[in-house]
Formats: structure tokens, C-alpha cells, sequence
């Protein structure tokens, strides 16, 4: 056992750090957010640069070939640092399936232009039922010749409005609205489809954490045959909810580290009574509450993306990591708060910043109630 | 059943690096887990399924204080003595295996099967003797615990020094070739079925309060020392009052240096924090999953509550959050570094996992809950509601949750005192 991170790891920790700091400070992240775009493409640009958009694509496609880990430690410091954008919707949500489920053809077509930072990409997934599962698709695709007919109303689709391809998950039965279907999960397919394709609507919904997630209508869109990326797809929706899961669970193991610094900075810092706050007890039992929370579910995070780098599928570790990362970020953002006292509750601090994202990150893919449940299937409840 | 296509995507470990995160034990530490594994089913009794007690991360019910376990947990030591399997993280050259991995999977396991085993002498007194003792004192004790031939007590606590350790009073005075105790302590668990007390006495009362205290192995057939029982609220006879009078020690007794005794207890402290019975915890989740989906209430198996999954699942992540702990405590040991911060939270969230676990089994098993003991309908032999008392004393004893959060945060973040 071993939990020492590679040398090549720590540098890109070490330089992430930096360059984000210099690049993509609160100012920027603060503009971002009250924008509708909420992206700059300057520092998308940079990003490229750097490459880190095709990290983890395999280098005969442009990309580094790095491992999950590695793309890991990377969303560890987006997180610390807030970076608002297309990122993980692009990566994670977009290059990945491609480079899982996409055919030879496609794998060209698009991975070395995700990997120049030449296209945005997002996946369209959950529906106004809001459950991760198979049975809640009812968008449809209607088999039509040699093309696909899609209909159907998506929700929470990060960065839809700005996507040049948006993957969307659609059932090929006739869709009747699927009731008790025996097996819900058969005839899901993943259809890789335009943002200007006509048919295709995007609305920007308001979200607390100012995270762009959109509704995405799509009425009657015809697709080809060449849009289908996987025809047997919820197999690879499920693969890529789990790297989801552990991708943004990193994000969030770094904002949770990001407010336990902030708040011991201020612990020294702030002097009440004569004496700094921090050596008052109640500070100091929640901020050892706080560094417990997040190295205790740090080791949960890391074991399962260590398992699923090395290919080895770990439902029911993902299920725990994803489960406790929510609620302890949560946890920590509710203890910072408490620290900073009145001046953490105004905007112009950043506090609120990591408290927004822990909230929006506990819920997606998936929240506690939902792992929980899965876990207890798994341990064969 | 969908086909399963293997999954191409960010799959490879990175560039071959000499460091590395991994998760997995070693090909030799799994076989050393099954070795262990093997190895105590077959010692312990055909009926110790029925017989045995402990609750994890507690510290009133162990099966060593039961009269009845004594003579099987001689028995064990003895045996695990031979194989050398009660000093596996000593190192090499004590006739360790050099290995606080494989002590802690050995830990894993037997606790996992509620073996009686005490651990005071070869996982405490023993590695504190190999770090702060001088040679004569290897040469004296360390074999003879790593045979498992004596125990120790800890002998910290006094009436008025709980956490504020410091203000101990037992006193130990020089007098020629020996120092001559008086005092007491209290809370000594173990005392009544060990050959050896491991006390901290004041030396000098003089000096400042962390200074001036000796540690001490003071034999407990010396004249003049009286133990007197105290049951603890599991009704069982754990700890005791120990009270020195006139009681002499040689010199030679002395771990470490004189008026050093604080830094010995520091690691000694570290060492004992440890050790939570970490196999436990699974234990009682594997035996809870099983009690749920036996028992059937009005048509409907425990298990498909949903609060009670929720439940379930909830203790199977923190679990699982423990044994990250775990793991990376003994790792860093390996590596030579002290886990001064790892050791701290292992034993507070450890002991407080143990206290939310009670009360999460008592829950699932309703009124049943409280049904003790021999009595008839006391579902897993009672072994819940006995537990639900002892978890009180894990946040409490070996430093309380208390007194570790104030270490994660003066010693480990450093936040300031005043």
C-alpha cells in the first residue's frame, strides 16, 4: 500500500496551483459566474496550452495518454482554486464517452480537436425526474430510415448553451413512456448531436452556485446514423456517472481543502478577546472536525480512482467516495462559515463560493440517499 | 445482462515511476492475511461463536477481563508467542518481522474474530522499550514479552490527573538503589490480570508540570500494592484503584531517563492509540446485514426498511473512512515517520464510530435492543446491548475526543493555545 503521489503528479499539483492562482483569480472567477457564458476563453486557451484538455485522451489521438489519477489530482486543484467553465463537462462528459464507446471514425473526428481546446462538449442525461437510473429516460429516438428522430427534455446539462456537441441519451424503443419496463436499461443509446442542429433548444437555468446547467428541448431532431456513438449505452452512462462521481469529488476534496486553509489562516489571524479565535476550543475542535472530514474521505476518492484507472470496476466504492465527499464538503463549508462569523456571510468574501459548490456538488450524480441506497444493494441488502 | 466492454479510458497506472498510489496489499501480505485467518479459526474454540464478546474501539468488555476467556487467551499468547506473532512491527533486530502493515492485518483479522488478546505489552510497552530504552532494559524485558509471558497495566490516570495528565501526584522518592512509591491510580484496566504496572510517577515536584515525572515497571506481587476492583457500567470487572504504599522499585526500572517520563508516555500514548480492534467493526456490520435479512417483522425482512439500509450503508462508508486511517498510520510508521496527527484522528474517529455504530444497531433491532445476556429473545447473544454500554468509554479512555480534536489542532494545525 503506498500513498505517496508520483513525481509527476506532484508537479502537476505544484504548477496547477500556480498557474490558476495567477490566471484565474476570484475577480475572474466572480465575472465568470455572473456571466451567461461563464467561460473565458483566454484562459481556455491557456488551459489547451498546457494540455490539459486531452490529459487523460490517448496520445494516438492527441491527447497525453496521463491516467485518471493524474486527471484527479489535476480537478483537485481546479476545485481548490474554483476554475468556472467547460472543463469537466468537456472532459469528463464529452471526451470520455467518445473515447470509450466512440467507433474509429469518431475517435478521429473529434478527440484531437477536444484535445486542442477546438470543441466544447457536454452529456444530457437527467430528465425533470431527476433519478440517475435507466428507467427515468423517456427522451426517445425514433428509428427513421437511416436516421434517428430524437425527442425529449433534458435537464441540468451543464454548459449545453456553449457545447458544440451535446451527447444525448436516448431510449430506441418506442418510448412509450416507459413504464415498468422489465429491463430498463437495454435500448439506451448515446447520440453525439450538434448544439445548432435544428430542433435542439437551450435555455440557461439559475443555479445557487452560478454553475451553468441548462434545460436542452429537443424537438424532432434528426440525426444520422453517424451520430450514434453506442447503441447498448447505458453501460457507458453508468461508467462515465462513476468517473463523474470521482472527478468532481476531487474538485470538491479541493474546495473543502481550500476553505479548512482559509479558515486556519484566519483562526491566527482574527484576535477576539484579546487572544486569536483559534485558540479558543470550539474553533479548534471544528477545524480538527473539518481536517478529519476531508483526509478521511480522501482516502475513499483516491482508493476508488486508483481501482478504476486500473480498470477494475468498484461500484460500491464509488457508490461510498461520492456518497461521503457531498455531505463532508458540505459539512466543512458549514464549519468555515461558522469560523468567519459575520464577514464570511457577505458576498464580497469567497467563503460562499465554496459553500454554493458544496451544495451543487453533493447533489449531482448522484446525492447521499441515492449512494447509500446503492451501497446497501451492493453489500446485499 | 449487458456485455461488458473493458474500459479503455485513462486505464494505465501513468508513467512507471518508483512511487506510486496503490491500494492493494502485497502478494505476501495476503497470504499472510489467510495464514492468520486460518490460523485462529482453528485455535479458538468450536463454540466461541456463541461465548465471545467485544465491542470495537471500547474498552469495558473485552474478553480478556473474562474469567472464563483466561485460560484460552493464555493459551493464545503463548502460541503466537512461538511464532513470533506478538511483536510483527518490532523491528528486525528485536526479533520483529519488521512490519507494522502486516501487524495491522494481523490486528485486522483477529479482532474481526474477537480473539482475547491483550495488547498492552507487545504493542506498547514493548516498542517503547526498543525506542527510549537503554540496553539493560531490552535485554531484561524484551524477550519475555515477546513470548507473551507478562503483561502490563497502564498506569497513567489518578483520581485528580484524567486528561490533565500533568498533575499526577504518586509519588516515587530515591532511596539508595531503589525509589520508594506512594500513591494510587485509578481507571487501571488490566490490573487485576497483569504482572506489571507501567506507571508514571512524580519524581520531581519541583519542576514544571510535564518535567519532572519518571516512567516506571514496578512488579505487582511488591508488597505494599493493592488493587482494589471497579466495575465499570457493562457490569464487568475491567479496571481498578491501585494504591502504592511504601511500595520500593529497583532503580534499574526506569524507562527511558529520569524526569523524561512524559516523552516515553507521549509515544506509549501513540502506540495504544492504534490499537481500536478495527476488525470489529466489520464484524458487527457483517453480523447486523446478516440479522436483517433473517428477521422477518409482520411479512417483511429487516432489510428491506429502507431507513435500515440507509443505515447500514452510512456505517459501511465510515467504516471504510477507518480503515483509511488505518492503513496510512502504519504505512507512515513503516516509513519511519510518526503519525503523531493519523494516530490521534484513528482513535477519535475510531471510538466514535464505535459509539454511532451502537446506537445505530440498537436501533435496527428495536426492542429487541435491550435485551441482555442470557436472556431469552436477546438476539447476536445480548452482544449489542453490552455494546451499546461499553461504547461510552471509547471517546473517553486513551485520551478523550475532547483532547484529540485539541491535538489535531495545537500539535497538528498548529493553532495556539492562548
Amino acid at each position: 500500500m503506498d500513498f505517496e503521489l508520483t513525481e509527476e503528479q506532484k508537479i502537476i499539483r505544484e504548477s496547477a496551483r500556480e498557474f490558476l492562482l495567477n490566471e484565474c483569480p476570484k475577480e475572474l472567477v466572480r465575472e465568470l459566474d455572473e456571466s451567461d457564458e461563464g467561460y473565458s476563453p483566454d484562459l481556455w486557451k491557456k488551459m489547451t496550452e498546457l494540455g490539459w484538455m486531452g490529459l487523460v485522451i490517448p496520445e494516438e489521438y492527441g491527447g497525453s495518454g496521463a491516467s485518471f489519477i493524474d486527471l484527479m489530482v489535476l480537478l483537485e486543484e481546479m476545485g481548490y482554486n474554483i476554475c468556472p467553465g467547460p472543463f469537466f463537462s468537456t472532459v469528463i462528459l464529452g471526451s470520455l464517452p467518445i473515447v470509450e464507446a466512440g467507433s474509429e471514425q469518431q475517435k478521429r473526428a473529434y478527440l484531437p480537436r477536444i484535445a486542442q481546446g477546438e470543441l466544447k462538449v457536454t452529456m444530457a442525461l437527467t430528465e425533470p425526474s431527476a433519478i440517475y437510473e435507466a428507467s427515468a429516460i423517456r427522451t426517445s429516438a425514433r428509428p427513421d430510415g437511416n436516421d434517428y428522430v430524437i425527442s425529449g427534455t433534458k435537464l441540468f446539462v451543464p454548459d449545453a448553451h456553449i457545447a458544440d456537441y451535446i451527447i444525448c441519451v436516448a431510449r430506441t424503443d418506442n418510448g412509450s413512456a416507459g413504464q415498468d419496463r422489465p429491463s430498463p436499461e437495454k435500448d439506451i443509446a448515446l447520440f453525439l448531436i450538434e448544439r445548432s442542429a435544428p430542433g435542439v433548444k437551450t435555455t440557461l437555468l439559475k443555479t445557487l452556485s452560478r454553475e451553468k446547467q441548462c434545460e436542452v428541448l429537443f424537438e424532432d431532431v434528426r440525426v444520422s446514423q453517424d451520430s450514434l456513438l453506442e447503441m447498448r449505452g447505458w453501460q457507458v452512462v453508468q461508467d462515465i456517472l462513476d468517473r463523474a462521481s470521482l472527478a468532481l469529488g476531487a474538485e470538491m476534496l479541493g474546495g473543502a481543502k481550500a476553505v479548512m486553509d482559509m479558515a486556519l489562516q484566519y483562526a491566527h489571524d482574527r484576535s477576539q478577546f484579546n487572544r486569536p479565535i483559534g485558540s479558543f476550543q470550539a474553533v479548534q475542535q471544528h477545524l480538527a472536525n473539518m481536517w478529519a472530514d476531508i483526509y478521511g474521505t480522501q482516502y475513499l476518492i483516491y482508493k476508488s480512482a486508483w481501482n478504476i484507472a486500473a480498470g477494475k470496476p468498484v461500484p460500491r466504492e464509488v457508490a461510498m467516495a461520492k456518497a461521503r465527499i457531498g455531505q463532508a464538503y458540505r459539512r466543512v463549508t458549514i464549519l468555515g462559515h461558522q469560523i468567519f462569523g459575520g464577514i464570511g456571510f457577505t458576498m464580497e468574501h469567497d467563503m460562499h463560493l465554496y459553500h454554493r459548490r458544496s451544495l451543487t456538488g453533493d447533489l449531482l450524480y448522484g446525492d447521499s440517499d441515492f449512494q447509500h441506497e446503492r451501497i446497501a444493494r451492493e453489500l446485499g441488502l | 445482462m449487458l456485455r461488458r466492454r473493458p474500459i479503455r479510458i485513462a486505464s494505465s497506472r501513468g508513467k512507471e515511476d518508483s512511487v506510486a498510489m496503490n491500494f492493494e496489499f502485497s502478494k505476501e501480505e495476503i497470504a499472510f492475511k489467510k495464514e492468520v485467518e486460518a490460523f485462529i479459526k482453528e485455535e479458538l474454540p468450536p463454540d466461541w461463536e456463541e461465548r465471545s464478546l467485544y465491542w470495537p474501539a471500547a474498552y469495558g468488555a473485552l474478553p480478556i477481563f473474562e474469567e472464563e476467556f483466561r485460560e484460552i487467551s493464555d493459551e493464545l499468547c503463548h502460541k503466537l508467542g512461538q511464532k513470533g506473532w506478538l511483536t510483527i512491527g518490532w523491528p528486525r533486530e528485536y526479533g520483529g518481522m519488521g512490519s507494522m502493515m502486516k501487524q495491522a492485518i494481523f490486528e485486522d483479522v483477529v479482532s474481526y474474530y474477537r480473539a482475547p488478546l491483550g495488547d498492552v505489552s507487545t504493542s506498547i510497552s514493548g516498542p517503547t522499550i526498543i525506542a527510549l530504552g537503554n540496553e539493560e532494559m531490552k535485554k531484561e524485558w524484551l524477550p519475555r514479552i515477546a513470548s507473551g509471558e507478562v503483561r502490563f497495566w497502564l498506569g497513567y490516570s489518578e483520581p485528580n490527573a484524567g486528561s490533565d495528565l500533568a498533575s499526577i501526584n504518586t509519588r516515587a522518592v530515591e532511596d539508595g538503589d531503589e525509589y520508594v512509591i506512594n500513591g494510587q491510580k485509578i481507571w487501571s484496566s488490566g490490573a487485576h490480570i497483569a504482572d506489571y504496572a507501567w506507571l508514571l510517577v512524580r519524581t520531581d515536584p519541583e519542576a514544571r508540570r510535564h518535567q519532572g515525572a519518571t516512567l516506571l515497571i514496578v512488579d505487582n506481587r511488591s508488597p505494599g500494592v493493592t488493587i482494589r476492583p471497579i466495575e465499570n457500567i457493562c457490569g464487568i470487572h475491567s479496571f481498578n484503584e491501585v494504591f502504592y504504599d511504601d511500595v520500593r522499585v529497583p532503580r534499574k526500572n526506569v524507562v527511558g531517563e529520569v524526569n523524561k517520563g512524559f516523552y516515553c508516555v507521549m509515544l506509549a500514548l501513540l502506540y495504544e492509540r492504534l490499537i481500536i480492534g478495527i476488525g470489529a467493526f466489520r464484524r458487527v456490520l457483517d453480523d447486523l446485514i446478516q440479522y436483517t435479512k433473517e428477521t422477518v417483522h409482520n411479512g417483511k425482512s429487516l432489510s428491506e426498511n429502507p431507513l435500515i439500509r440507509s443505515k447500514i450503508a452510512k456505517m459501511a462508508v465510515e467504516i471504510e473512512v477507518l480503515y483509511g486511517f488505518y492503513w496510512r498510520s502504519v504505512w507512515m510508521m513503516d516509513k519511519g515517520q510518526i503519525p503523531e496527527l493519523e494516530a490521534s484522528v484513528l482513535k477519535l474517529f475510531g471510538s466514535e464510530l464505535s459509539r454511532t455504530l451502537a446506537n445505530v444497531a440498537v436501533e435496527i433491532l428495536g426492542l429487541y435492543g435491550q435485551l441482555e445476556r442470557g436472556s431469552k429473545w436477546a438476539p447476536l447473544r445480548g452482544w449489542i446491548s453490552l455494546g451499546y454500554l461499553d461504547s461510552i468509554s471509547g471517546p473517553i479512555g486513551a485520551g478523550t475526543s475532547e483532547v484529540q480534536r485539541g491535538i489535531i489542532a495545537t500539535r497538528g494545525l498548529g493553532l495556539p493555545r492562548k
